[in-house]
């Protein structure tokens, strides 16, 4: 089926000509279930005041052989740091003498469902922390060990072995704790500002656009349940702070930092437009 | 996965031919190097088509890492086995991707892995019998440009 | 910190079947194509050969070139002649041999 030459308004003439080219075949019909046993929502009915009617995985927008290595968690690369994560969970580092699991114990029973429901409320600074940060306090306070920099040392995989022990468990954000609500309007008002010299925003690609084909590459609903997420561009787990800026750095625009105000309340903001979908950390995306 | 249809050997060099002639070798940067590689393999026998399934997505969304899976039929006896497949990319800076060697202790010639593609093309898998036959097939490759990172 | 091979063997067969092996190591696979932010290109370092052995027999190898993407994955067959172990190693440039073992049963 041919597609939709229609205009994607307000978009610059190089962008349309890229968006306009691609055809329309929206997500596939299949269902993803990894190893054959654990069944996972990658579709669901949106809640109330979702601006989609239904949430769908980027699992649904890949290549066959793509989704085929999400669904073999033994070929599924991504693993490989889940382990190197787990790992790190049972290292000891820092002043005070403790590992993760010092305190945690086992995280396949203590952090079940615990990634799922990231970012939280957190009253000591105020504002919304993520899971990232939540490893880097745990080390800064109760291990005596530095904090992780942005993508460095065991973060990444840290957090996808943390993400990933909530493996099929549906995605979802308190917005009743302290000023969350305030947090995903900021992160609203991102999403829908156009910025950069193609001057997009998210919703141009994500939310009015997904189901085409920018060049060769089908665009998703550009949700966050699978991070990090591998990718097989860059061969290695690539965190969702790491993925917004590279989206923002594609429009031509400044991009802000990782952990930034502007990017917790994205992260708030895109987490509650996936919820429902289970959990896909590590995801295997193009 | 879509089993691509099997093209023999004679596409690539039909496609050989057709360079030489207009003088296009440019676009065929690595011709040369492929029929060498496959000359070095073969010590100049011609192979034939037939007998290897060669398993490749018919399009590739990320050229970093494309399955690709090669099944060569045969009883694999002491007698009567496969002894390598070289898998090789027409159009890659280098044409070398694998040789998978099996024995009689493998059972069946049969073996996959994750390749790297530079840009849509052929990739030609080339069989070498304990006979000291030879067999090859080839498949096409579409390797799509990513959106507006590249 | 480097994480171990991921190898899959079924833990128990019959005398005569063919049973799949799949691996999958972590490794960059540097295929001295790329180059850095000062233009130097990055040289090559890669795993260059995989093997597995069967009690000392071998069962299937492979030459690995640059083209093999990051973290190699190999799936292939073996044929159960009796119970034992099966020697896996990956050979990198830089000379270091990783190595990993599995047994298997018969029924």
């Amino acid at each position: 089926m041919r597609g939709n030459n229609g205009c994607v308004v307000g978009i610059c003439g190089a962008v349309l000509v890229l968006v306009s080219s691609g055809a329309w075949s929206g997500p596939v019909d299949e269902r993803l279930v990894i190893d054959d046993e654990i069944e996972m929502t990658t579709r669901t009915q949106s809640a109330d005041g979702h601006p989609l009617p239904e949430v769908i995985s980027g699992w649904h927008f890949r290549t066959e052989s793509t989704r085929a290595l999400e669904a073999d968690s033994f070929q599924n690369p991504g693993m490989l740091e889940v382990e190197q994560g787990e790992q790190l969970w049972n290292t000891v580092e820092g002043s005070v003498g403790k590992s993760c699991a010092s305190c945690h114990d086992d995280a396949a029973q203590s952090m079940v469902n615990v990634g799922a429901r990231y970012p939280k409320w957190d009253e000591i600074t105020g504002k919304p922390i993520n899971v990232e940060l939540r490893i880097n306090r745990c080390r800064v306070d109760n291990m005596g060990a530095e904090a992780y920099p942005f993508d460095k040392g065991g973060q990444k995989p840290l957090t996808a072995y943390i993400k990933h022990q909530s493996l099929g468990e549906p995605v979802k954000v308190n917005l009743a704790e302290g000023d969350m609500q305030q947090w995903w309007d900021k992160g609203q008002e991102l999403y829908y500002s156009r910025t950069g010299q193609l001057n997009l925003s998210c919703a141009s690609c994500h939310e009015k656009n997904n189901g085409k084909y920018i060049r060769a590459d089908h665009l998703s609903q550009g949700n966050v349940n699978g991070f990090p997420t591998y990718r097989l561009k860059q061969g290695k787990l690539i965190s969702l702070h790491n993925r917004f800026r590279g989206c923002i750095r594609d429009t031509r625009a400044e991009f802000p930092a990782a952990f930034s105000d502007d990017l917790m309340a994205l992260e708030v903001y895109t987490t509650w437009r996936s919820e429902g979908l289970s959990v896909e950390t590590p995801a295997v995306r193009q | 996965m879509i089993n691509v249809k099997r093209r023999t050997l004679l596409t690539r060099t039909a496609g050989l031919a057709t360079a030489a002639f207009f003088g296009q070798q440019s676009a065929f940067a690595s011709v040369d190097e492929v029929t060498a590689a496959i000359d070095a393999f073969t010590k100049g026998v011609t192979p034939d088509s037939g007998v290897i399934t060669l398993t490749t997505p018919e399009i590739a969304e990320n050229g970093n890492s494309v399955p690709i899976a090669v099944s060569v039929d045969s009883p694999m006896t002491e007698d009567d086995h496969v002894v390598s497949v070289m898998l090789l990319a027409e159009d890659n800076p280098n044409p070398e991707i694998a040789t998978f060697h099996f024995t009689p202790h493998s059972g069946q010639a049969s073996a996959s892995t994750r390749m790297r593609l530079a840009q849509t093309q052929n990739v030609v898998a080339v069989a070498k019998m304990s006979s000291g036959a030879f067999h090859s097939a080839s498949n096409n490759i579409k390797v799509t440009i990513g959106g507006c990172g590249g | 910190m480097a994480s171990k091979p991921r190898i899959k063997v079924p833990k128990k067969a019959a005398v005569g079947d063919i049973i799949t092996i799949k691996s999958l190591i972590s490794h960059k696979m540097e295929s001295g194509q790329r180059k850095d932010k000062e233009g130097n290109v990055i040289p090559r370092k890669i795993i260059n050969a995989f093997s597995c052995e069967f009690n000392g027999k071998p069962v299937f190898s492979c030459d690995l070139d640059p083209a093999i993407s990051a973290n190699p994955y190999f799936e292939f067959k073996a044929l159960v002649s009796e119970a034992g172990t099966f020697k896996f190693s990956w050979t990198d440039d830089d000379g270091e041999v990783i190595e990993a073992t599995k047994d298997i049963a018969v029924a």
